[in-house]
């Protein structure tokens, strides 16, 4: 018998078209998905090669790094990001590549209408340039982010070139409390080993607690691999994964399908298969989690002190502390629980599905915000956001004073209008805290959707849990 | 595209104790909306560098007179966070040539790689060396070898670097990784069809 492997051996080893002594792996990519931001330099050096691209079904486009979430109807106001949409259509045009540019029924953000629509299949490899291609993993496929230099070798060769990562198992086993979800789970994770803790690995992210999740929510586990250093996250596929892709606009259909998920059924890791490294955690432990600093690492539980220096594990990471604390406006050894914010963005690859959006309309349902804070929804594609306006969601929203708005990445990196003003507190249901992530000074807290919405009711950072507990 | 070669560099260094800088410091993603490759050194370090009005904030390292160079020395875990090659970008664009760090983020590593930019990865201690020998003399001046992978400094303190064989042949002869996998059009086109 060979020798027992990993989810992640066999999926890659399937996609190897060459190996060479001393030469990294030549990877087959089954699926590409490019956005406005780090095609176009791909797409111009394509045209002074004057190569076309290799095998143009397996590429797929979509605006929303850039593009405004009011008015989507009307032109791009600022410039430079209508140039930058504007230059990929025309190089999707040019190259022959499906575009689902703004005011498409299909648009969004690239990560969430993949599997949306059945294109994020599992067995594949799928490469994007941004770094949060992970999110794909949750189906059970090896999906990592690329730099432009490899968006323009997948245009050209529908490979890149790789060394294969370690792997690292990470289990979560049990029950989780009321009120913590899926984003509690990987900011405790995350806040556990530490913001490069992964780096060198693939993880796969297993345990009962895990599979007990809908794929929506692995979704949001496998999105933030990249925070704690991974390439990677991916989770096998079950019932749960194949249940969602059924039906699905572009998956395989009817007797098709059925003979893909017989073939999908063998994608597990064999027993006695050998991980690079293992670690396990207890679902009961995780409580709903928050950040305080300026990298996903730097996360408590809500109702935890921020540390002190002295409580730091690393000596080397005292200067990077206290320079985020400061800028951060924060205490060492204080609370967070009942600091005022300002802003509350739900939104991004991480949580802005539907089921986020479900989420925080049953904190919000019959409750209005409090005046101090301002709320926008940004759902993460338009088949979101159609599908919250036919469950009525939109009017829970609008009787809270909360803003819906049209889909894109929006406030998650504030390349558009959407930025949040310096020195202003945001609670965040994103995946990045850094300096400047949401607008030029902006201070963020990152929280799972539940918690977001309980911020944006009471107007400070909240246990979510007094609010459920309040019979809501 | 090939690119330019590399291999020995003899330079003064700027030094960025600053563990965790992430791609996000590196160049600020409003600055992302160029379609070139070209002028993204103006926005390096953006937000460290200038304040809102725009003006040179004296205290950033990058607007010391008291150091230059082709070397960028940081803290741990340089270059985390998003995919943005524009990073690498921003900073060859400037105008270094290698960064010196005791751990670099994957991705971007490989994107440095393909830019004609140098990570060095050096262990803690040779790290803090590094970062004492230039704060004692900005002018100290140090010594990158590719060809036979170490770093050195004045006093004949040295370490060697790992780097993988193909990716130092392509830095030490301008290679991309695009010339080689168009040279396996035909095993792809081939494997493509089995999918
Ligand atoms: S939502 Fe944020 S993290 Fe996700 S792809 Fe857009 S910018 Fe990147």
């Amino acid at each position: 018998m060979s020798k027992p492997k990993t989810l992640f051996d066999k999926i890659w080893d399937a996609h190897v078209v060459k190996q060479k002594e001393g030469y990294p792996d030549v990877l087959f990519i089954d699926r590409h998905f490019i956005h406005e931001v780090t095609s176009p330099q791909a797409f111009d050096g394509l045209r002074k090669k004057n190569i076309p691209v290799f095998n143009t079904k397996r590429t797929t486009a979509t605006a929303d790094h850039n593009v405004p979430t009011k008015d989507q109807h009307l032109p791009i106001k600022e410039a430079l990001s209508r140039h930058q949409v504007e230059t990929l259509r025309k190089n999707c045009a040019e190259f022959g590549i499906e575009l689902y540019d703004l005011g498409h029924p299909f648009q969004g953000i690239v990560h969430i209408i993949g599997p949306e629509l059945g294109l994020t299949l599992p067995g594949m490899t799928i490469v994007c340039g941004d770094s949060h291609t992970s999110t794909h993993g949750a189906f059970g496929n090896i999906a990592f982010g690329i730099g432009t230099s490899e968006v323009e070798q997948v245009l050209a060769t529908q490979c890149v070139l790789q060394y294969k990562p370690k792997t690292m198992r990470i289990e979560v086993n049990g029950k989780l409390g009321h009120g913590v979800v899926a984003k509690d789970i990987i900011l405790y994770i995350i806040s556990k080993i530490s913001a490069s803790g992964a780096t060198g690995y693939f993880v796969e992210y297993a345990g009962s607690a895990i599979e007990n999740l809908s794929m929506e929510a692995r979704m949001t586990i496998c999105n933030m691999s990249i925070e704690m250093g991974a390439r990677g996250g991916l989770i096998a596929p079950d019932e749960t994964t194949f249940n969602y892709i059924r039906g699905r606009k572009f998956a395989p259909q009817g007797e098709a399908f059925e003979q893909h998920v017989e073939q999908w059924k063998k994608l597990k890791t064999d027993e006695g298969a050998v991980y690079d490294k293992v670690l396990t955690y207890d679902a009961a432990d995780i409580a709903p989690m928050i950040t305080y600093g300026t990298n996903p690492g730097m996360g408590i539980r809500v109702t935890d002190r921020i540390p002190t220096e002295n409580e730091l594990k690393e000596i080397n990471e005292k200067t990077s502390f206290s320079k985020s604390l400061e800028y951060m406006g924060l205490e060492p050894g204080s609370q967070l629980l009942g600091k005022s914010v300002d802003f509350v963005f739900i939104g991004s690859c991480t949580n802005a599905r539907i089921e986020d959006l479900r989420l925080v309309a049953s904190i919000v349902k019959g409750k209005k915000k409090s005046p101090n804070v301002e709320v926008w929804v940004v759902p993460g594609s338009k088949q979101v956001e159609e599908q919250a306006r036919k469950e009525g969601l939109d009017k829970i929203f609008e009787e809270a004073g909360f803003e819906l708005r049209g889909p894109g990445c929006s406030a998650c990196l504030g390349m558009n209008e959407d930025k949040i003003p310096a020195g202003k507190y945001c609670i965040s249901t994103s995946n990045r805290n850094f300096e400047g992530r949401q607008g030029p000074k902006s201070r963020t807290f990152l929280a799972s959707p539940l918690s977001a919405a309980a911020a944006a009711i009471t107007g400070k950072v909240t246990d979510v849990r007094e609010l459920l507990a309040d019979g809501s | 595209m090939s690119k330019e070669k590399f291999i020995t560099l003899q330079s003064t260094a700027v030094p960025l104790a600053v563990e965790n800088i992430d791609t996000d410091q590196i160049i600020p993603a409003r600055f992302l909306k160029a379609t070139t490759r070209e002028g993204f050194g103006e926005n390096l370090f953006r937000d460290w560098r200038y304040d809102g009005d725009g003006k040179p904030k004296a205290e950033f390292v990058l607007n010391k007179s008291t150091f230059s160079g082709k070397i960028l020395v940081a803290g741990k875990n340089f270059g985390c966070g998003s995919s943005r090659e524009h990073a690498a970008w921003a900073l060859y664009d400037f105008g270094f040539r290698v960064v010196i760090s005791s751990f670099f983020a994957d991705i971007f590593k490989n994107n440095a790689l393909n830019n004609a930019l140098l990570p060095i990865q050096v262990s803690d201690a040779f790290l803090k060396k590094i970062f004492a020998a230039i704060e004692v003399n900005p002018s100290t001046f140090i010594e990158v070898n590719l060809e036979n992978q170490f770093i050195k400094l004045p006093d004949g303190a040295k370490e060697s670097f790992d780097i993988n064989p193909y990716k130092k042949a392509c830095m030490i002869n301008g290679h991309d990784d695009i010339d080689y996998l168009l040279s396996l059009n035909d095993e792809i086109r081939e494997f493509d069809l089995t999918q």
